[in-house]
């Protein structure tokens, strides 16, 4: 194991995210508290409470994992995107380093930066909306194995990606969509009949609900559930990621 | 991890056996190229553009997959036991691939880092003092010139302390002065026992600089040869004798001698084979004064490279 090689990685992707500190922690967190503005503090006093939790509070784990599941993404696949971008991805590809170093490097990198960003927009909604959490260390789990599986598939689509425009695409069009239905402003039990049913073919409901039942203890579908979804999610990440590197698609000629 | 324990003295560093490639568009950029380095020298790979020198190059570093064929450095396969091989080789790229934001500083210690060493701030200086880059330490990369961004590629890749560097085109754009400092800075390492692999198509490059030269044209190895050896072979020497009176034409009892007029009739020229231990010199100026042909002025000249290598690759084509 090329230990060096990690730290090197590491450091280089965490000095990118501080040198632009505004891009990537402020507006995230601008945009959240914007949401808790308005969908908390200004129409959720008009609406019920959701399984018992005022609205505001309810929304909170979603907007959490919303923010979490976009930034990991775009922050894991701009990280391994811009070296083959610009071409230093030579360099890595002549190191001796394994896909192992590489993934700790990058994801690690943009999972750090993930958690530091769920954080911050928690401690952020407490001045918003009251909230509490009955579950602590499962909730930090759940940050913790979300950030690192989208940082993975934010690292894949980074690979994948031949042009800004596709690397913009994945969390446009298939991430977002799936946030917003994914029971980040709802819980699918208000769902219609046969919607409820589609919508558990979308694996966000399982994060969000496991993310929530840490907070306030109730949930969408059971949380072990919820567990062995995400982390079956981790681990088709890795498989994928150990064949490109295995086979060089995308990334050797 | 850096390899602690070298290859034994006298086997070749890097070995190179039936590699092919042959790239998914169908194109064949290299056919089964056999090539062995000796550690400590300086190697020339000599070929036009579109030749197979970057491919060759980027497969022994990892950056293109091998189509058929085995490669080793210091007796590591570079695929089985790619940590050990790659740890010893830098490489220094074509293009200036370089970080827009990143500090040089930052930039070399992260090659350093990447390559399995742990930090070595005193190294780090020297190689950027040595390529004069330490006052420019601080610098975003992206506010650097071109050559001094060459100056950035070459010292990311002796950041980890290689036992063979590759420079690809080392002096392709870049101005008569880093020339200069980049052949001194060449000798200087391997003066330290660095083995220097260069691809130019620039021929002087590989005659001032090469102890071998390799030829590679279309895929193939056509030749590789010691520097002296191989302009002595393939070379030709021209004797030019200025006369005194043009001729019309080479009198026909000169018929023996392979001559040719230049100079419209002023100069006879004699071209001949300087490994011949008769090369036919002294004759021809006993007829020449039989004849009364006079001349005021003789040299003779060897070919360069360029003109070997032009033979070369004509007669492969």
């Amino acid at each position: 194991m090329n230990v060096h090689a990690i730290r090197a990685i590491y450091h280089f992707e965490m000095a990118r995210t501080f040198r632009t500190l505004m891009q990537s922690i402020a507006s995230p967190v601008l945009s959240t508290s914007l949401y808790f503005v308005v969908f908390g503090a200004a129409i959720g006093q008009r609406m019920g409470a959701v399984d018992g939790v005022s609205y505001g509070a309810f929304i909170v784990p979603g907007l959490i994992m919303l923010s979490l599941l976009t930034e990991s993404v775009s922050n894991a696949s701009l990280g391994i995107y811009l070296p083959k971008w610009s071409g230093t991805i030579f360099e890595l590809l002549s190191a001796p380093v394994s896909y192992v170093e590489v993934l700790l490097g990058y994801v690690g990198a943009a999972a750090t930066k993930s958690v530091m960003l769920g954080t911050l927009i928690l401690v952020t909604a407490r001045f918003f909306v009251p909230y509490h959490v009955v579950h602590p260390l499962w909730m930090v789990a759940f940050l913790l194995l979300t950030a690192v599986s989208f940082s993975m598939l934010g690292f894949i689509i980074g690979l994948w990606s031949e042009s800004f425009e596709q690397l913009g695409i994945v969390p446009l069009m298939v991430l977002t969509p799936l946030t917003f239905l994914g029971g980040a402003f709802y819980s699918i039990a208000m769902l219609p009949g046969a919607w409820r049913q589609i919508a558990l073919f979308n694996p966000v409901v399982y994060l969000i609900s496991g993310f929530r039942w840490s907070f306030y203890g109730v949930a969408d579908v059971n949380v072990l559930l919820s567990t062995a979804a995400t982390l079956a999610f981790f681990l088709l990440c890795v498989a994928v990621v150990a064949w490109i590197f295995r086979s060089g698609y995308k990334l050797k000629s | 991890m850096p390899d602690s324990t070298p290859a034994a003295p006298g086997e070749p560093i890097v070995r190179v056996a039936g590699l092919s490639k042959t790239y998914a568009s169908g194109l064949t950029a290299l056919n089964s190229i056999d090539l062995s380095i000796e550690r400590g020298e300086i190697f020339a790979l000599l070929g036009p553009n579109g030749a197979g020198k970057t491919t060759l190059i980027n497969i022994i570093c990892g950056i293109v997959t091998p189509g058929g064929g085995r490669i080793s450095v210091a007796g590591h396969d570079i695929v089985r036991e790619y940590r050990a091989a790659r740890a010893l080789i830098g490489l220094v790229p074509q293009e200036l691939h370089t970080d827009a934001f990143e500090s040089v500083w930052s930039t070399v210690t992260f090659s350093r880092g990447l390559f399995g060493r742990a930090p070595d701030a005193r190294h780090c200086e020297q190689v950027l003092r040595a390529l004069s880059l330490w006052e420019r330490r601080e610098a975003k990369i992206m506010t650097l010139s071109g050559g001094m961004k060459r100056r950035v590629l070459i010292a990311k890749a002796l950041a980890h302390e290689p036992q063979v560097l590759f420079l690809d085109e080392p002096t392709a754009g870049v101005d008569v002065e880093l020339r200069r400092e980049m052949w001194d800075m060449v000798r200087a390492l391997r003066e330290r026992g660095v083995t220097i692999i260069l691809t130019t198509h620039y021929i002087e490059e590989a005659e001032l600089m090469a102890d071998r030269i390799g030829v590679i044209h279309r895929g193939e190895l056509i030749v590789v040869e010691e520097k002296a050896r191989l302009m002595r072979k393939l070379g030709k020497k021209q004797l030019t004798l200025q006369l005194q009176r043009p001729l019309a034409g080479v009198p026909p009892e000169l018929g023996a001698w392979p001559l040719e007029l230049g100079d419209a009739g002023h100069a006879l020229i004699y071209t001949f084979d300087a490994q011949r231990s008769d090369t036919g010199i002294a004759q021809l100026l006993r007829r020449l004064q039989e004849l009364n042909i006079d001349f005021k002025d003789l040299h003779s000249s060897e070919s360069s490279l360029e003109e070997i290598f032009v033979n070369l690759v004509r007669t492969r084509s």
